[in-house]
């Protein structure tokens, strides 16, 4: 990212220039340039936003209608009712415990990768060792297995062992995507701290690990934060692998749940009570969105743009 | 230097971590070569039609969504990039499809696609999208086009940002029409960023499994996908075909990714030893400037 802000710098002497050509210049340094202005501009806001949110919008909808008028195609319900949503948590899915049931291995995978995370990107960012860029690599490249291809040999292993239907057997295949996820994002982060401090730390008679604990990971804070946001939203959509380990409804997650949702009749698929299932399963990454925005972009494109 | 070995041990455990996964892999291998049957019957025998089937599938879903998802992602980053108000909106907005869970959206877009759903109130027409036949493909890729393209968007709107508007200025004033300049100057720049982000999407679609296993439904030919056919094997507890399934799919992603690595370059892993797209940016930047610098010489 810096280096090509650092490679054009603003030739000394610019600045008396720029007020020489007033209309060329003067008014683009006002705001940022080249930006979209009054119908042209509104017009992108409005297509990008219609694009991405209508969807979620009429999922929204439609799970507020009472379970007579869902096929309505009107943009407000006739009748605001959240016949839907008692549905969900009265029925026999139990739905209210299969959030538990994501919390649980969302926040546990998270925490476990988290761990993991710090030290190994610590390790890499920090110390040099032969083979670094390997095991960087290989971590990488795990992240690209697809999942299948880890719950077919795990799923022998833990009918073997007795694992089906528990939480680990859905947390411990997790893990193996959220730690190269966590690796990749905290190491790059870590790259860009300056090595000063600790250095100077260390002069003063800090061991290593006093370096760390008090002078890096503080500083990192920050990136170990954003680092969780994406791979606890990673961990709670999970679907393969916990769609696979577990056929216990007491124990499966609520991604899964929504999946074998069915309804009372047998005519109709409960499309009210999925609909609003679903719109429970995301406001809690959309209220992360609204709060965190800054930081999931900047993690999400960290890798991207360094 | 104490905590060297400890820290390099954890390093080292989080391979062993993995390659232990390998050898489960290795486990499997060895039975599916007691009865080498089962990649026979893939490639010539019982099993052909449908792992040709998935594969079809599968290589098109991600030939068709990935290059969709490009050209849309790439457009909304373009816009993105130059509008002046609701910044802020737009990132919150482009961040709800890439968040909301990919079973949670392929209800949600097979609701929409109901026979009497929403999309065929709008469109007017009566097809049967979430059945079986070309509608149901076009379904399962417009919704994964829908999540994914915002993804795209973001990273190559982090990848115009770093350019420096003196590159267009000078473009302009060279007479550059706004076609010649994205061309020439923009897609070029952002090249590092979205040949990462097409590969991070490549990797996804190639194991797609979650969108038209709950758009359209497990054991449905025109979708199926070989991640889909492996848990149906696995599922009916044929071990040894969904691990051959599996493991030819492993092999397939990763003869596609070094491919794409190979022929268009893309740096995911950043090594500290040979950074190439860095100097490739220096040197395409660095000449930019010089013919501002020009005509400003002139006009003085």
């Amino acid at each position: 990212m810096s280096t090509v802000t650092q490679e054009v710098p603003a030739p000394p002497g610019r600045a008396p220039q720029i007020s020489k050509a007033p209309h060329v210049r003067a008014g683009r340094r006002a705001q940022p340039a080249r930006t979209l202005h009054g119908a042209a501009g509104v017009a992108a806001v409005v297509l990008i936003g219609v694009y991405c949110l209508a969807p979620f919008y009429w999922m929204l909808v439609s799970s507020l209608r009472r379970s007579g008028d869902i096929f309505d195609t009107t943009l407000l319900p006739s009748v605001f009712s959240v016949e839907s949503y008692v549905k969900v948590f009265s029925g026999s899915s139990d739905f209210a415990h299969a959030l538990v049931n994501s919390l649980i291995v969302a926040a546990t995978t998270t925490a476990l990768a988290l761990v993991f995370a710090i030290f190994a990107a610590y390790a890499i960012s920090r110390l040099n060792f032969r083979f670094k860029n390997v095991i960087l690599a290989v971590i990488i490249a795990t992240s690209m297995f697809p999942g299948i291809s880890v719950v077919v040999p795990l799923l022998r292993l833990f009918s073997d062992i007795g694992w089906i239907n528990t939480y680990q057997a859905m947390i411990v295949p997790s893990l193996s995507f959220a730690i190269p996820l966590a690796v990749y994002i905290l190491t790059t982060f870590m790259k860009q701290l300056p090595f000063d401090l600790e250095e100077a730390a260390m002069m003063d008679g800090a061991t290593k690990w006093q370096a760390f604990r008090k002078i890096l990971l503080p500083l990192a804070a920050p990136g170990i934060f954003t680092t969780a946001i994406l791979t606890f939203i990673q961990s709670w959509n999970e679907f393969i692998i916990a769609l696979s380990m577990v056929n216990d409804p007491a124990v499966q997650t609520a991604t899964v749940a929504i999946s074998k949702f069915t309804g009372a009749s047998e005519f109709q698929a409960p499309y009210g009570e999925q609909m609003a299932a679903g719109v429970i399963v995301t406001i809690p990454l959309v209220i992360m969105i609204l709060i965190f925005q800054r930081r999931i972009v900047e993690g999400l494109t960290s890798g991207a743009t360094k | 230097m104490i905590f060297y070995p400890l820290l390099s041990a954890v390093g080292q455990s989080l391979y062993s971590a993995e390659s232990r996964l390998d050898e489960n892999g290795f486990v499997v291998d060895r039975e599916v070569f007691v009865g080498l049957e089962n990649y026979a019957e893939i490639f010539v025998g019982a099993q052909s039609e449908r792992f040709y089937n998935a594969l079809a599938n599968t290589t098109f879903f991600t030939v068709v969504s990935v290059a969709l998802e490009t050209v849309i992602g790439v457009a909304f980053a373009l816009m993105m990039n130059r509008a002046f108000r609701g910044r802020a909106f737009l990132r919150a907005a482009v961040l709800v499809p890439w968040a909301i869970p990919t079973a949670v959206s392929g209800l949600l877009w097979r609701w929409m696609f109901q026979a009497d759903g929403i999309v065929n109130a709008l469109s007017g027409s009566q097809v049967l999208w979430t059945a079986e036949g070309m509608a149901a493909q076009a379904a399962v890729i417009i919704a994964e086009v829908w999540k994914t393209s915002p993804f795209i968007g973001l990273l190559v709107l982090a990848g115009l940002q770093i350019i420096p508007e003196e590159v267009y200025e000078a473009a302009k004033l060279d007479g550059a029409s706004a076609w010649k300049q994205f061309w020439a100057i923009t897609l070029p720049l952002v090249k590092p960023a979205l040949m990462v982000a097409v590969l991070f999407r490549l990797l996804d679609a190639l194991r797609m499994f979650d969108l038209p296993f709950v758009l359209v439904g497990p054991r449905k030919e025109s979708v199926e996908t070989l991640s889909i056919l492996a848990w149906d094997s696995a599922n009916q507890l044929q071990y040894g075909a969904a691990s051959a399934f599996s493991i030819v799919l492993l092999l397939y992603v990763s003869v596609i990714v070094y491919m794409f690595v190979r022929l268009l370059g893309a740096d995911i892993f950043q090594s500290d030893a040979t950074r190439p797209q860095s100097s490739r940016r220096r040197r395409a930047v660095s000449p930019a400037p010089r013919p501002a610098a020009h005509h400003q010489e002139e006009t003085r």
